[in-house]
């Protein structure tokens, strides 16, 4: 016996939350990347139970296609991190603000 | 027992996430979210997801997570920056991230029926062969987009890491920082050799 799909979508959609309440609560971007990678695996996991309701491969397909953008943007994004933290710049989302308008 | 499966890997998928965002220190926050993406694989084995699930172990839990821990390693205590937006700022995630979460209860407490158990798929169902064989048919583009991601991401890390150890010109006709570390280190270069001759030069005088 399986859960039906309404679980998995509520499962999923808690991840996503947590996700995006850490994105938005935390202000060191290391922890910033984490909590974005919980919104990608979240936004994996209803890719993958969508695929076994509907049936079809597609959705692992794009699964495992989200986890490969995924390593690109933790290299981008590590490498951002490094590179601030070679300049001098404290790791503070708050204080990068020379963009600011 | 894949209800059960579902309900602890579920949890556990859960708690560890908390656990990454309320962490205080970044290294066991990396550590705590090893252990979510390993329930995440649990979870995907019971949908049957098999390559998926290994690929989430291999790529996830052990390519990129080994990556963040090497850059917090190298960070040190800068690392450990304990900063998180208080008043408002936590008042607006927390309000946010609840507001989403019971917008999507109400839909799925809609459409209750709506795909209430899995499709009945064939043994082949996410075996690396039916996969591999729609990534090189049905989504040969998406593909090759990964392929050209892949070497951006791999350049963009290079370039990003690298720093000032790339030719870098200033502004103007400004020397830039290579040129002017390759002053210093003729003028450095230059003071040595006058030691030397000094001291070649008492010695002789001796």
């Amino acid at each position: 016996m399986t859960p039906g799909i309404g679980s998995w979508i509520t499962l999923s959609s808690a991840l996503f939350c947590i996700g995006l309440a850490g994105v938005m609560l935390r202000r060191n971007p290391l922890v910033i990347l984490l909590s974005l990678e919980i919104m990608l695996n979240a936004g994996n996991l209803l890719l993958v139970a969508g695929s076994r309701y509907v049936g079809g491969n597609d959705g692992h397909v794009l699964a495992l296609t989200v986890m490969a953008v995924a390593a690109a943007e933790v290299v981008v994004g590590l490498g951002l991190i490094v590179a601030l933290a070679r300049r001098g710049s404290a790791l503070d989302v708050d204080e990068l603000r020379s963009l600011h308008g | 027992m894949q209800i059960v499966v579902f309900y602890v890997a579920g949890a556990l998928a859960i708690g560890s996430a908390i656990a990454v965002v309320v962490q205080r220190n970044p290294f066991l926050a990396a550590l705590s979210l090893i252990l979510h993406l390993a329930s995440l694989a649990a979870l995907y084995l019971v949908l049957q997801g098999d390559f998926v699930a290994v690929a989430q172990l291999l790529v996830y839990a052990g390519a990129v997570m080994v990556m963040f821990l090497f850059v917090i390693a190298y960070l040190g205590d800068r690392a450990d920056l304990d900063l998180r937006r208080g008043g408002v700022g936590a008042g607006a995630a927390v309000v946010t991230g609840l507001a989403i979460f019971i917008e999507t209860i109400v839909a799925v407490s809609d459409s209750k029926d709506l795909l209430g158990s899995p499709a009945s798929v064939a043994d082949s169902f996410g075996s690396p062969q039916t996969i591999g064989k729609l990534f090189l048919t049905d989504h040969l583009l998406a593909f090759e987009a990964i392929s050209l991601i892949l070497l951006v991401g791999a350049i963009a890390g290079v370039v990003l890491g690298a720093g000032d150890l790339l030719p870098k010109a200033g502004p103007d006709g400004e020397p830039g920082e290579r040129e002017a570390r390759s002053e210093r280190y003729d003028l450095r270069r230059e003071l040595r050799r006058r030691e030397d001759e000094q001291e070649h030069g008492s010695e002789v005088g001796a």
